[in-house]
């Protein structure tokens, strides 16, 4: 089992044409994601790889191809449009991989989101949402997963390829992993994932990677105390960043004094999960708890 | 990015955002230029000089002074200018003041605390207002949160007329009168329309002052961009100050290197932004009782190719306190292979003056391994981020 990508997932890849879209979209075909088709506008009526039809407009790619989830390598300056382009095409998952959208433009983009029901989106600024041997939709390197019982979420991308590395050398497989991003405005956070990971019977352990600045790992780990029953363990980036420093991730800053690794380590382990020493033992620390 | 206090003031008058005549000064002629034109202009004798540094806290560190005539002006203007200037956001050893902020003086009846920031809690943008204005606002906020009054603006109607009214009259404007009200409301207006036209993240008016005439002034301005909105700002470019920014940082932007300068002795070059943080954590897991910590963090990205990682062992040799190099890649998009190559090109063309630890996993693993091995360099491999930080610190340490 798996939460919300698998092999009944049909997914556009908006900016398919571009050099990042054209080479994720043919790695994401050769996984074995069902990629039904792209969206540039401009370059309509094309054919990706031989396979996959090129649309104008996302409404015209979801009306001819059945589209249910869409992914965006839009560069900074058309991306926020994109997602609300998906969104309006009636897209259920939307999946922004690019970096570096302007805060303001995501205040928008959630506003409307806000308003949707049963549209989600994930990123931007992340590594994507991958159910093993089944979809992969985003950048992650595919064979270092396995289908098993755990789910991860992270706002990290390599510190997730991290976990997953470690799971499956242990042998441990992965029912879902998904990298909700780094930037301080974006869709599915910490909380939407858990209560996903929560309510499948496939996911046993859940793996949660968090970073400095903002609350979101405060707010997780209030749910987490109330809500979550399987067993998690966690880790928390950035104990030796200096305040006032941001460390790549436009969201991983401290201000003023807020949104420190100490402070977001001691509200998780209150909350019963066990937080891993180091980030090489993040699979080792769940299993530990998981007495496997 | 930030910009200083006479580049905000000269946006936020653009803005309708009322503020005192003032000129900016390079040097203490221009300075004296600056008071004998004010002082021509206002018919009053009293100019304040202001230090521009990005850095808070100028008035308590003393650069800030108000001045009695153009002679006074030029004295102060010599002090000031070219000193160390020692705040609690510049860390001990200061920042050189290379430009100052000649400003007509204001008469001040009252000073309020005036603020908008995009806060990630409610993916709003907020704004944030106080009766305690010309104090630090994190103080007020840690022993009287109650005198802050805040509000969120939906972003799809925009700031609403009654928001910046019930601000007036939280802050007492309508005491100096029913035009005070009208102006408040006007300048929160064009606050706004700054905020979001300008792509601010952070823009605080501390204080914003009532004058004895009953008028709304903006006596300091702190602006903060969004970094991500650099490509719709071309004009930014004239409005960066890199004297106030870390050179080593800047030069690695340069070349599209994410990199933090730290004040510990093993250099770090990781993929990803998070791997990167984790790197230095484990660092300092191990080697912190040692006296072994991260002396940066650095993010080569996701798709650096060889030059970018030679150029990245270049800008971590820079510092003399770099004892030992840790390498910790998981290849995603990035090739093993070629961060392999970089490590090894980088090696040979500057030679490897201190131990060299590296960590590689993920795509092409096995072929990166092959390339470092069959080097000749002298180069320690490590399987886990573990063990690359273990051997490390006891590189570093001699041992």
């Amino acid at each position: 089992m798996s939460v919300l990508v698998g092999k009944n997932t049909r997914l556009l890849v908006q900016g398919i044409t571009g050099s990042a879209g054209s080479f994720h979209a043919k790695s994401m075909m050769d996984y074995g994601t069902n990629v039904v088709g792209g969206v540039t506008p401009g370059r309509g009526g094309e054919m990706f790889e031989g396979k996959a039809p090129v649309f104008d407009t996302v409404a015209k790619a979801v009306r001819e191809t059945g589209a249910n989830a869409s992914v965006i390598f839009v560069p900074p300056p058309g991306a926020a449009d994109s997602i609300l382009e998906a969104f309006d095409a009636g897209i259920e998952l939307v999946v922004c991989i690019t970096e570096g959208i302007p805060v303001t433009d995501m205040l928008r983009v959630r506003r409307v989101l806000e308003g949707l029901k049963g549209q989600r989106l994930i990123g931007p600024n992340c590594p994507g949402i991958i159910t093993p041997d089944a979809c992969k939709i985003g950048i992650m390197p595919g064979h270092i997963h396995k289908t098993g019982p755990i789910g991860v979420v992270s706002k990290s991308g390599t510190l997730t390829y991290e976990a997953v590395g470690q799971l499956s050398a242990m042998g441990v497989g992965q029912s879902t992993c998904i990298g909700i991003g780094g930037d301080p405005v974006a869709g599915m956070d910490f909380i939407d994932v858990l209560e996903l990971f929560e309510n499948d019977p496939g996911t046993e352990g859940i793996i949660l990677i968090g970073e400095i600045g903002g609350s979101a790992e405060i707010n997780a780990a209030e749910y987490i105390k109330k809500h979550v029953k399987k067993p998690v363990a966690g880790f928390i980036a950035g104990a030796t960043a200096p305040p006032g420093k941001r460390m790549g991730h436009a969201g991983a800053i401290i201000s003023g004094g807020k949104g420190t690794a100490a402070e977001k380590i001691a509200a998780l382990e209150a909350a019963g999960v066990r937080v891993a020493p180091t980030p090489s033992d993040m699979a080792s620390t769940l299993m530990s708890l998981m007495k496997r | 990015m930030k910009i200083h206090e006479y580049q905000a003031k000269q946006l936020f008058a653009k803005y309708g955002v009322p503020v005192p005549k003032g000129y900016p000064a390079f040097t203490v002629e221009e300075a004296v230029a600056g008071a004998e034109k004010l002082i021509a202009e206002t018919g009053s004798e009293i100019v304040v000089v202001k230090a521009q540094i990005h850095a808070g806290g100028r008035g308590k560190g003393g650069g800030v002074k108000v001045c009695k005539g153009a002679a006074d002006a030029k004295a102060t203007a010599e002090q000031i200018l070219g000193m160390q200037l020692v705040t609690h956001q510049t860390g001990p050893e200061g920042q050189k003041v290379r430009r100052l902020y000649i400003e007509a003086g204001s008469a001040i009846e009252r000073e309020l605390y005036l603020s908008a920031v995009v806060d990630r809690e409610t993916r709003r943008i907020a704004f944030m207002a106080s009766t305690e204005g010309g104090m630090d606002i994190e103080e007020v906020a840690a022993h009287t949160p109650e005198k802050i009054i805040s509000f969120h603006v939906d972003p799809a109607v925009g700031l609403a007329g009654y928001q910046a009214r019930e601000f007036a009259y939280a802050l007492g404007i309508q005491k100096h009168g029913k035009a005070a009200v009208a102006q408040f409301v006007k300048l929160m207006g064009s606050l706004f329309e700054f905020f979001t036209k300008e792509d601010c993240s952070l823009c605080e008016i501390n204080p914003l002052v009532v004058t004895k005439s009953g008028e709304l002034v903006a006596l300091d301005g702190k602006v903060d961009f969004d970094d991500n909105a650099e490509f719709r700002h071309p004009e930014w470019n004239t409005l960066r100050d890199t004297a106030e920014e870390d050179e080593i940082e800047l030069e690695a932007k340069a070349i599209g290197l994410n990199y933090v300068s730290l004040d510990g002795n093993v250099g770090c070059l990781v993929n990803g932004a998070g791997l990167a943080m984790g790197t230095m954590d484990i660092i300092k897991h191990f080697g912190g009782e040692k006296g072994v910590s991260p002396a940066n963090f650095l993010d080569v990205g996701g798709g650096a190719n060889q030059k970018q990682v030679t150029e990245a062992f270049k800008i971590i040799l820079k510092s003399p306190k770099v004892k030992a190099i840790f390498v910790n890649i998981f290849g995603g998009i990035m090739k093993c292979d070629v961060i392999a190559n970089g490590v090894v090109a980088a090696a040979k063309e500057l030679g490897l003056k201190v131990p060299l630890v590296v960590r590689l996993e993920g795509t092409n693993v096995d072929l990166g391994r092959k390339i470092l091995s069959e080097s000749g360099l002298a180069i320690t491999a490590a399987t886990t981020m573990a063990d690359g930080a273990q051997k490390v610190v006891a590189a570093v340490l001699g041992t």
